[in-house]
């Protein structure tokens, strides 16, 4: 046998080794496709919403809905926030440098940084 | 910056455990590996509810039948949590299904045998769970964040797939004579598979040890497969059942199980499309993709018509 064989792991593997059972390419559907959707779960009253993953869906009402089958089926939450994706805008990793490290030297923005006298208790 | 510098500081990342995240820059071949992995993961459990949902209709009571509709579920919603992870990387979801449908893309080759019985039920859980779990722990750790997270959510849920199939075998295990022996045979049957689960030997594997060094994989095929073989050589003794390899036994000098030699013609001939259910299962993914068709479009349509039905009421609120 002529395969070149490569190191994988359950469920990586190599598409040279693909053969077989290839059926021929339908229409891909591509034209019924859903936009992509951000999931966020608030996990109990009082906290935060939480970003948990993404899914498809056509509109913010199924998104919701899909969401709580998806990331709720085991009570992760008790309110759910749905934001199509190309919606969100992120910071460039190319500028975390500039953006992050200023902070770096500023420690006096800490309340650790002053010493207090032990009398003064709680501060 | 140089490509050079690039990947020196790539690496430089790896190494010291930061995670790289979709928006950081990353060598094309980090991607493209991943991408392959993750979807190839992601094919793995959506093809692996088919499988399971054969047994559906005829589980043998209703707390069982309730046990694997959860169950299946939690697989779609994992191939969805994969597929979602491998979409931050610039794939769309239809290339990769299309690769699926269309024989390009692989997916785990364990879900290419028959369950041919209800017993079959109980050795996926135990067996083929466990070994996705054994794989998917050390997939926690990986360096890509979406990936790594999306396994951890995983892991959570996945720990009740394997106790819930080794408890099923317990309970036909203590049952009557049929039920005992349909228990071994199923363990009989989904034994050498499951050990395929995890790949090649390392020593025929003449790839570099990239995705190692990349920290995209942790521990090697041998290293994740005699973990594999220590846990459940141990814990078919409380099934009072035996593993199918005549070779099995305890090693006091490495501490480990030694066992046989795997069929890697066999294991080769189901990867390139001749196991005993490779056409079927990719049939059956093709049809509820075309049949799904119309829900797509009219999903669609009705979210279009409700958007100007809302924007007609917003301008005469206006």
């Amino acid at each position: 046998m002529n395969i070149q064989i490569r190191k994988f792991y359950y469920g990586d593997i190599p598409e040279e080794n693909t053969g077989g059972s290839t059926i021929p390419q339908q229409d891909s559907g591509a034209q019924n496709a859903w936009p992509l959707w951000e999931v966020f779960i608030r996990s109990k009253q009082g906290l935060d919403h939480k970003h948990a993953g993404s899914l498809h869906a056509a509109d913010a009402q199924m998104a919701i809905e899909n969401a709580r089958d998806v990331y709720t089926r085991r009570q992760e939450g008790v309110s759910l926030w749905v934001v199509e994706s190309t919606h969100i805008h992120a910071s460039n990793p190319d500028d975390a440098d500039s953006l992050y490290e200023p902070a770096a030297d500023k420690i006096y923005r800490h309340p650790t940084f002053y010493d207090l006298p032990d009398e003064v208790k709680h501060m | 910056m140089e490509l050079i510098d690039l990947e020196k500081k790539f690496q430089e990342k790896i190494d010291k455990e930061i995670k790289i995240e979709p928006l950081d820059w990353m060598p094309e071949a980090y991607r493209k590996t991943n991408v392959r992995q993750i979807s190839q993961h992601a094919h793995s459990e959506i093809v692996g509810m088919l499988p399971e949902g054969n047994w559906i209709s005829r589980a043998p009571s209703l707390k069982r039948k309730a046990i694997l509709i959860a169950k299946v579920q939690d697989e779609a919603g994992h191939g969805l949590y994969l597929y979602s992870a491998a979409e931050t990387l610039g794939t769309s979801r239809e290339q990769m299904i299309d690769d699926l449908h269309s024989g390009k893309a692989k997916y785990s080759s364990i879900f290419n045998y028959p369950t041919l019985t209800w017993a079959d039920m109980g050795a996926v859980g135990w067996l083929v769970d466990g070994a996705a779990i054994l794989n998917q722990v050390m997939l926690c750790r990986t360096s890509y964040g979406p990936y790594a997270r999306a396994m951890v959510r995983i892991c959570k849920e996945e720990s009740f797939h394997q106790r819930q199939g080794f408890e099923s075998l317990i309970v036909l295990s203590k049952g009557t004579a049929e039920q005992k022996a349909m228990c071994q045979d199923a363990i009989n049957r989904w034994w050498w598979p499951s050990l395929m689960m995890f790949g090649p030997k390392d020593s025929e594997s003449t790839n570099s040890d990239q995705s190692m060094k990349w920290k995209i994989k942790r521990k090697t095929n041998d290293e994740l497969r005699q973990n594999f073989v220590d846990m459940i050589a141990e814990q078919v003794k409380l099934l009072g059942m035996t593993l199918p390899d005549p070779d099995l036994k305890w090693n006091e000098a490495t501490k480990h199980y030694d066992f046989g030699e795997i069929n890697w013609e066999e294991f080769w001939n189901v990867v390139k499309g001749n196991g005993p259910c490779n056409r079927q299962r990719l049939e059956a993914r093709n049809k509820a993709h075309k049949e799904g068709d119309w829900v797509r479009a009219a999903a669609l349509a009705h979210a279009e018509k409700r958007k100007n039905k809302l924007a007609k009421q917003d301008l005469a609120v206006a």
